[in-house]
């Protein structure tokens, strides 16, 4: 069914250039008056005198072989511009996971198992940090740890891995930001709900010790939700890196994507849309499988939403 | 067991919009206060502001709080506080115009999947299960590309890419509704399936409907936002929240954070107002049909 | 006439034999709705080894409350007065390695198989888990005997059956696993709350059967909990009727359905109807089955449904009176006695 999803994903994408006004040339010039030769050029690449289906059938066969065409702004190739970002959006997206997780999932299951203080300041703050956009989120970290403290640069890549990390760090933040809070509620409402349940009280009645118990069984039956959203919301993660990167002022594919919609550079954006949806939908293959794997009762695909 | 019959179920409940306030409680109630104050801005914002939002004056550009101008000035020169009241009305319209589209197109699939049932269901979500692979963003990216940018083209986007989230949650429980009983005595008395599904089925799934537009209006607001942030949504000069953090990021290094930080309050509270009094709804909602 | 005797040695004596379980006066409050509300008052009895008793009542009775007050499995926050003791030991004060132990000796089967075994992991690890913990048995030997004490149940391919996972597996012999399972730490207690009645009627007798076998093998004492007369008078020797939270009558199984000494007893029994009889309508208890803090205070819980009240039953709450061959919590129960059988009209 995802593979569907990319299929069709992959055709409107390609479709685009015929939803602008205007003829396709106009789309894939932006609007740009071009010399005869080029517009030759596209429309020999493009194969725009054959039939539709034609046209989409071969653009995305050059797709599968890694042809995603040329920028018409700096006359390169697609998949070079992308490859060379694409390190960029990939470690923010995964520093961003790894907190997601880490608090997020550990704050859940604090809260989660116990009552009092603890709990009802997580749900606090969690209200509060799901609101906070990831673009607020940035300028205020900026303002205290940038600006205000200094610990950390407010924009740009960085050169070497550590230097990566620290660089990193603040855009990462403010990415996990308000999925932290949606993965941290999912996982406390899990552990509430499985705490609760009768086969916990058969393990209790027979004398399992309470570690053991919460471990085996209240823990190990709240993965299923929870891996269920954490997926979505990493999934989710690939798309709103765009906004932090403009934020920070990274080189990463989100920026990029955002320059060129600006540009109206249509195979620049055609490109990365496409890397973006499939990674979309393999993050999502994978937490099926996750899923699967978690939960006997359920076969590959039947993950419910 | 009880020995009170059954009572049949009033084919239609409805529940006056104060009683269905009232009931998410204080705090439900403060966050409505939230909304509805900022929906007046929204409106009337405009007028209520004390200088020209537009106006700018580049001497004076990030200065502090002085005189009648409570809240300074933005890195153009404009009244910040003025810029703020104007702001609402795109920050808010735009959602509002997204949660409309999304909630109707969501309502008719949803029941018609459910109403049908078999193949046009079958057909209706496996059409919407395809249409999730498209992220909200990425999908306005690409139209503000085709179309150019503006708040428009954005917000169609994001409508359509909320779209099957909304029909999913709504056509399980219009699937509920539509195996109650009282549904087979209309149809039985020969009611249209048209007539049963608007004055019955729909009335009764509007605490849903209600609470999935409040949470739905907050997803969206922040979504709208940050493509304006973006560029790719309202443009500057225009007083879009959003925009103004875009425009004013620069202030924040260089030691005046106050025009950028306040459109993003503006926003992170009227999110937690949407959010809050969703999820409460919801929560009533869930109780109504247990 | 002689007055009733006071509560307290109004037990059931054991003859013969020191009791396996004793509850003494056991009263346990629980939160319900932000406030501390009785639902179990004063209850008392005894089990010797090998014995079975039924524990029959109506929702709210409090029937399932002292199975779980009796292994240790109340909600947070309950207060619990009186005594329970095991073999001589006081249960409450039990913590850490001895509670784990007295669990091993007390072993609960609940209602629904399906909901209480864990639909994430497989037979094999929900019937071995205790032995494998607590008795610090290898994994092979727990296999083994889990294997043994399925053919014991009826499962006779035992080995597949632990691989499976709960779903694969229908209500009944889920029932027969959950049975099996609590067996494997060889207790000398079962508390069986209805483990019949979310089965079908076939499956019930098979479940029963087997119980009644395995409690002739393994000298296992049995407390039924069921809010079916007939059942628990089928099962056990001897069968306590409770209501609103309180124990209204004890008697042998034989003699509770013709000659009951409680009113409420009478009135269980004979709104059952009978397949042998015509009627031309069913008696129904008029009125609800209340918890014990819905019960009115200062009077007899039943009274206000109960056909043979007088004025002396909303004076006080009713001791238990003892009388040849059982127990009983009515002011008039010498009065009624012999009066109250099914086919006695009220």
């Amino acid at each position: 069914m995802l593979l569907v999803s990319l299929f069709v994903a992959s055709f409107v994408i390609f479709g685009a250039m015929y939803l602008a006004p205007g003829n396709p040339i106009a789309a894939l010039s932006g609007g740009r008056s071009l010399p005869p030769q080029s517009v030759h050029i596209l429309e020999l690449r493009y194969h725009l005198n054959a039939p539709f289906l034609e046209q989409y059938w071969l653009w995305l066969k050059n797709v599968l072989h890694g042809n995603l065409g040329v920028s018409i702004i700096l006359q390169e190739n697609v998949s070079t511009l992308i490859a060379s970002r694409i390190w960029t959006t990939a470690g923010l997206v995964l520093y961003a996971s790894i907190i997601i997780l880490v608090v997020g999932i550990g704050l859940g299951v604090l809260s989660g198992l116990r009552h009092g203080a603890l709990d009802t300041s997580t749900l606090v703050v969690t209200a509060v940090s799901a609101a906070i956009p990831s673009f607020v989120a940035a300028i205020v970290l900026i303002l205290l740890f940038a600006v205000k403290l200094g610990w950390f640069p407010a924009l740009g890549n960085g050169t070497s891995f550590l230097s990566n990390v620290h660089h990193f760090t603040l855009p990462a933040f403010a990415l996990a930001v308000s999925s932290l809070a949606i993965v941290a509620r999912v996982t406390r409402a899990s552990v509430r709900e499985e705490a609760a349940r009768e086969h916990v009280q058969t393990a209790v009645s027979r004398g399992i010790p309470t570690r053991q118990v919460v471990w085996r069984h209240v823990i190990r039956n709240a993965a299923i939700p929870v891996t269920t959203i954490s997926g979505i919301t990493i999934a989710s993660l690939i798309a709103i890196a765009a906004v932090v990167e403009v934020a920070f002022s990274l080189n990463g594919l989100g920026a990029y994507l955002v320059a060129s919609a600006e540009s109206k550079d249509l195979a620049v954006v055609q490109g990365i849309s496409l890397v973006l949806v499939t990674a979309f939908v393999v993050v999502n293959v994978l937490v099926d499988i996750l899923y699967a794997v978690l939960d006997p009762r359920v076969s590959l695909g039947g993950r419910a939403q | 067991m009880s020995v009170a019959a059954a009572v049949p179920e009033e084919a239609t409940r409805r529940r006056s919009v104060w009683s269905l306030l009232t009931s998410t409680g204080p705090v439900g109630m403060a966050a409505a206060a939230v909304i509805a104050v900022a929906t007046f801005v929204a409106v009337f914002g405009s007028l209520l502001a004390p200088y020209d939002p537009d106006l700018s004056n580049l001497s004076l550009s990030w200065v502090a709080p002085t005189g009648g101008h409570l809240l300074g000035f933005d890195g153009q020169g404009r009244d910040l506080l003025s810029r703020l009241l104007a702001g609402a009305r795109t920050s808010m319209l735009g959602p509002l115009g997204v949660v409309v589209i999304c909630m109707v197109a969501g309502t008719l699939l949803a029941v018609t999947a459910a109403w049908r049932r078999g193949a046009v269901d079958a057909a209706i979500s496996s059409g919407l299960d395809i249409m999730f692979a498209f992220p909200g963003i990425l999908l306005a990216v690409l139209a503000a590309t085709v179309f150019g940018a503006g708040l428009l083209a954005a917000a169609v986007a994001l409508a359509i890419a909320y779209t099957p989230y909304v029909a999913r949650v709504l056509r399980g429980a219009a699937l509920k509704e539509r195996s109650q009983q009282y549904v087979a005595a209309l149809e039985v008395q020969g009611v249209s399936a048209t007539s049963i599904c608007m004055r019955h089925l729909v009335p009764n799934m509007m605490p849903l409907i209600v609470a999935q537009s409040t949470i739905l209006f907050g997803y969206a607001m922040v979504d709208l936002a940050a493509i304006s942030f973006l560029g790719l949504g309202v443009q500057p000069p225009a007083p879009d929240w959003g925009v103004m953090i875009s425009e004013n990021q620069s202030g924040i290094v260089q030691g005046y954070p106050l025009s950028a930080l306040l459109p993003g309050l503006c926003i992170v509270l009227v999110v937690v107002a949407f959010n809050v009094l969703g999820e409460r709804l919801f929560e009533q909602a869930q109780a109504a049909r247990q | 006439m002689s007055a009733p005797r006071p509560a307290g040695a109004a037990r059931s004596a054991p003859t013969g034999g020191a009791a396996l379980l004793d509850v003494e006066g056991l009263t346990v409050r629980l939160l319900v709705e932000g406030a501390k509300r009785d639902v179990l008052r004063e209850v008392s009895f005894a089990i010797r080894a090998g014995e079975a008793v039924g524990l029959v009542g109506e929702s709210g009775s409090g029937k399932s409350m002292t199975a779980r007050a009796i292994d240790r499995l109340l909600p947070a926050g309950a207060e619990v007065e009186g005594a329970i003791r095991f073999e001589g030991r006081d249960v409450e004060s039990l913590a850490g390695t001895d509670l784990r132990g007295y669990r091993g000796l007390v072993a609960m089967i609940f209602q629904d198989p399906r909901a209480h075994v864990n639909p994430v992991r497989r037979i094999g690890d929900f019937m071995t888990e205790a032995l494998r913990t607590n008795l610090d048995v290898s994994a092979s030997t727990a296999e083994r005997r889990a294997v043994n004490m399925l053919a014991q149940v009826g499962i006779e391919d035992g080995e597949r059956r632990l691989r499976q996972y709960p779903h694969e597996l229908s209500g009944g012999l889920l029932q027969r696993v959950m049975i099996a399972a609590a067996l494997l730490t060889e207790p000398r207690l079962l508390l069986a709350d209805e483990p019949t009645t979310a089965l079908d009627v076939t499956t019930q007798a098979e479940v029963m059967a087997i119980l009644h076998d395995l409690r002739r093998e393994f000298d296992l004492a049995m407390l039924f909990i069921t809010h079916d007369l007939e059942l628990a008078a089928a099962v056990c020797d001897r069968t306590i009727v409770m209501y609103a939270g309180q124990i209204v009558e004890v008697r042998s199984s034989e003699l509770l359905h013709d000659d009951p000494l409680h009113p409420y007893t009478a009135a269980l029994a004979a709104a059952r109807p009978d397949i042998a009889q015509t009627a031309r309508r069913l008696r129904a208890i008029p009125g609800r089955p209340l918890s014990a803090f819905e019960a009115p205070a200062g009077e007899c819980a039943f009274a206000p449904r109960c056909p043979y009240a007088r004025d002396e039953c909303r004076t006080a709450v009713p001791q238990i009176t003892a009388l040849a061959g059982g127990l009983s919590r009515c002011v008039r129960a010498r009065e009624l006695r012999g009066r109250l059988g099914v086919s006695v009209d009220a």
